[in-house]
């Protein structure tokens, strides 16, 4: 290990980070692997922490500066632990027309948190898509992989409710 | 005709030009001044802006000067009807983001924007734009910084990677939501912010500014019951007079003390006086090292940005910086013991207030190492800006008022203390006075001209009877870090080195008057005038080594014994501590062995 501020040493998901980089090192303009580098950590962590970019910074001699700009850059980019389930709230015209924001304050009020945060019990993580291309069941929102389509705010609290009593039952 | 040379067009004129350059450059030397914000030539073309845009024909639009390069035959337009008003719409754009807050603004006056906008001819407001609503960060106890006022430029955040590689400022999110910030977020206090300043100097709006503590100081001066004390940092001087309009290079030193006076002081002291105090200790410190294998190469500590920046980045150094403080933590030191003896005064009663060219200071200023006997060795530090607008504030006529002298026992300087504003100067004059303490004789002639001027890093190697003494001089943080891996390469190669945090040294310094009117930040051309106050300042004075300042042997006799006495280095000399910032070096560090 050339970095041993972090002392991740034991976490394994830090030393398959560091095999990836490790595996870079050698290739021209090494830091231009920086996203490649986030990419990775990110499907590890689940999310980018300050104690993962600064890995990254010590890992890659990268000022953390530049790492915290690519990171907040690409909405790709987790900057905080993720929720069990991402609710994404389609915002695309068809959708918005159809009463979007409308859902999107249910579900804030619901889960209590803004767009880009986790609910308190760890289940949620609340974002905004833009159209995901459902525009005929306006107005939809995504919980992972599973589509809702002609959303009333009533409609909303009882799927939010169902994954929550599933969560709750499962832990 | 050599086939570097091409011809290009500017506004129907022919000209005969090398080629390889862009056409800003080109026009430039050819007297078209295109306008121009986010371009600087000290930093990489960032072409943000595109206030440069000019017209070049057979181009589909406008073309950003600062990076487009001349092409032979090309034909440039820089003041057609259709490009003044785009490059005025683009003005007008920022603007309209813009806070419009100009006549409670500090730069007020002084600010690039407002002067960018007058020269477009903008008289009115067509647009309302969407505002910026964040909050200032005044964690920092140098540097404070409002995104509100901040147009995206981008000439902080180059100045903070490319000139000075701490690299605490970044660009932050994207498109309208950009927000230049250090990473994660945290507030400059917690950051790796030197506190150098240099992001304000660099800044064209008020997105950066120090610390203001002048109404503060104002409290104190109205306040009868204290003993109120000031020094004078040397460059300040050398660059107060741009404040009020006086040309570069004037040594305003006179006008300084008795603007002083009439502010208020009780004691107008001068730092020069401490900065021969410094070079004692230091000197003795050296010749210390030199001669009883102490940790070489030794490395001066005047600077607090370098300060910083040493025990952060190169935290397995911090045993080769000098023990002495600065001349401005060693005036607090002497005025709140030795002079306040004098005098019969509490110290608690009294108040020491240092003019520095310098942001970092203040933060220099608040380590609780300085203090001296429990007590804070510099109130307050203002920058040569703060003590600037004071003067104007109090009705203060600068320009004419009657110069004077400081007062003694801490006023008199050699021309050694007085150089210590300008790149190589600390060296120059800690040379004057090692040769002596190790020789016992004078220096011939007292100049050493290796370490002058605003070369990046500079070197010497002096014959010190026979004995060769070698040193090295670094100014700008980048230059610094060039520095940093030499000696680490090469730890035998160099005695002493100096380092300031400012390119140009103090007179180049964080707090210092900004730019005039068509000059630049880093010009180095206002610097070299403003070194020159100093060295004809250092010619003219009749003392030119630190150890001939007869106040410095009364101080030495009546108080301290000798240099790196017991009582010096309780109240000289201090320590420093490894700093580990977050993501930039190991925590766990081994001291680099001498």
């Amino acid at each position: 290990m050339s970095c041993n501020d972090c002392n991740k040493v034991g976490d394994p998901r830090y030393d398959e980070l560091q095999v990836y980089i490790d595996s870079l090192r050698d290739k021209p303009h090494f830091e231009s692997y920086l996203i490649a580098v986030l990419h990775r950590a990110q499907g590890l962590f689940g999310y980018l922490s300050e104690e993962t970019m600064n890995y990254v910074s010590c890992d890659m001699n990268i000022p953390t500066a530049q790492i915290w700009g690519v990171a907040t850059f690409y909405h790709f980019f987790n900057l905080a632990e993720q929720g069990k389930h991402t609710v994404s709230v389609c915002m695309g015209t068809a959708c918005y027309v159809k009463g979007a924001a409308e859902v999107l304050e249910t579900l804030k009020k619901e889960l209590g948190v803004e767009v880009g945060e986790t609910s308190a019990d760890k289940i949620f993580t609340l974002d905004e898509a833009r159209c995901v291309g459902a525009c005929g069941l306006a107005p939809v929102m995504m919980i992972d992989d599973e589509i809702y389509g002609d959303l009333t705010p009533d409609k909303v609290v009882a799927i939010i409710k169902k994954y929550r009593e599933k969560a709750k039952g499962a832990a | 005709m050599t086939t570097d040379q091409i011809t290009i067009y500017i506004n129907n004129k022919q000209y005969q030009i090398k080629k390889g350059q862009t056409i800003m450059k080109a026009a430039d030397s050819l007297g078209y001044h295109i306008p121009r914000l986010c371009y600087h030539p000290k930093l990489s073309i960032e072409g943000a802006c595109r206030v440069c845009i000019v017209e070049v024909e057979g181009a589909k639009s406008f073309v950003a000067s600062c990076a487009a390069p001349v092409v032979d035959g090309m034909r440039i337009r820089t003041n057609t009807k259709a490009v003044r008003q785009a490059r005025r719409d683009i003005v007008e754009l920022i603007l309209d983001n813009h806070p419009q807050d100009c006549h409670t603004c500090e730069r007020d006056g002084n600010c690039e924007l407002q002067r960018l906008s007058s020269s477009m001819g903008i008289s009115e407001r067509f647009f309302e734009g969407q505002r910026k609503h964040y909050e200032q960060d005044i964690s920092s106890k140098s540097v404070v910084r409002n995104p509100n006022k901040c147009i995206l430029c981008g000439r902080c955040v180059r100045m903070c990677s490319q000139i000075q590689k701490v690299t605490n400022l970044g660009l932050a999110g994207r498109g309208f939501q950009t927000v230049v910030m250090p990473a994660f977020d945290q507030g400059m206090e917690d950051s790796v912010c030197v506190n150098c300043g240099q992001c304000i100097n660099i800044c064209p709006t008020a997105a950066f500014l120090e610390q203001g503590h002048s109404e503060a100081v104002f409290d104190l001066l109205n306040d009868d019951s204290l003993v109120k004390v000031v020094n004078v940092a040397p460059s300040v001087r050398a660059a107060i007079g741009e404040s009020f309009g006086l040309e570069a290079g004037k040594n305003c030193e006179g006008q300084i003390f008795a603007s002083l006076r009439k502010l208020g002081f009780d004691y107008v002291f001068d730092t020069n006086f401490t900065a021969d105090l410094t070079i004692m200790e230091e000197a003795a410190e050296l010749v210390q090292r030199v001669t009883t294998g102490g940790v070489l190469p030794m490395i001066t500590s005047c600077s607090p940005g370098w300060v910083k920046c040493l025990e952060q980045f190169h935290p397995d150094m911090v045993a080769h910086l000098s023990t002495c403080k600065s001349p401005m933590s060693m005036a607090g030191a002497i005025i709140k013991t030795y002079f306040a003896g004098k005098i019969s005064v509490d110290p608690k009663k009294m108040v020491n207030v240092g003019i520095m060219p310098c942001t970092a200071k203040k933060y220099e200023a608040a380590r609780p190492e300085m203090n001296t006997n429990g007590n804070i060795s510099t109130d307050y530090s203002l920058t040569t800006r703060e003590l600037a607008w004071m003067i104007k504030s109090a009705g203060i006529d600068f320009v004419n008022i009657k110069p004077e002298e400081p007062d003694n026992p801490i006023g008199l300087s050699s021309g050694a203390g007085v150089i210590f504003g300008a790149t190589g100067g600390v060296m120059e004059a800690a040379i004057r006075t090692a040769y002596h303490m190790i020789t016992g004789k004078e220096m011939g002639e007292v100049k050493v001209e290796a370490v002058r001027g605003f070369e990046g890093i500079k070197e010497a190697a002096l014959d010190v009877d026979g004995m060769e003494v070698r040193v090295a001089v670094a100014h700008g943080l980048g230059n610094a870090a060039k520095l940093m891996d030499i000696v680490k390469k090469h730890p035998e190669k160099y005695h002493f080195i100096e380092i300031m945090a400012c390119p140009g040294g103090c007179i180049g310094g964080g707090g210092q008057p900004y730019p005039m009117t068509n000059s630049i930040p880093l010009d180095e051309k206002s610097l070299a005038k403003r070194a020159s106050a100093l060295y004809n300042s250092d010619d003219a004075n009749e003392l030119r080594r630190s150890h001939e300042n007869p106040f410095i042997k009364t101080l030495y006799e009546e108080f301290l014994g000798e240099p790196l006495s017991e009582k010096s280095h309780k109240l000289l000399h201090t320590h420093y501590q490894q700093r580990g910032p977050n993501g930039i070096i190991p925590k766990e560090i081994e001291p680099l062995s001498a």
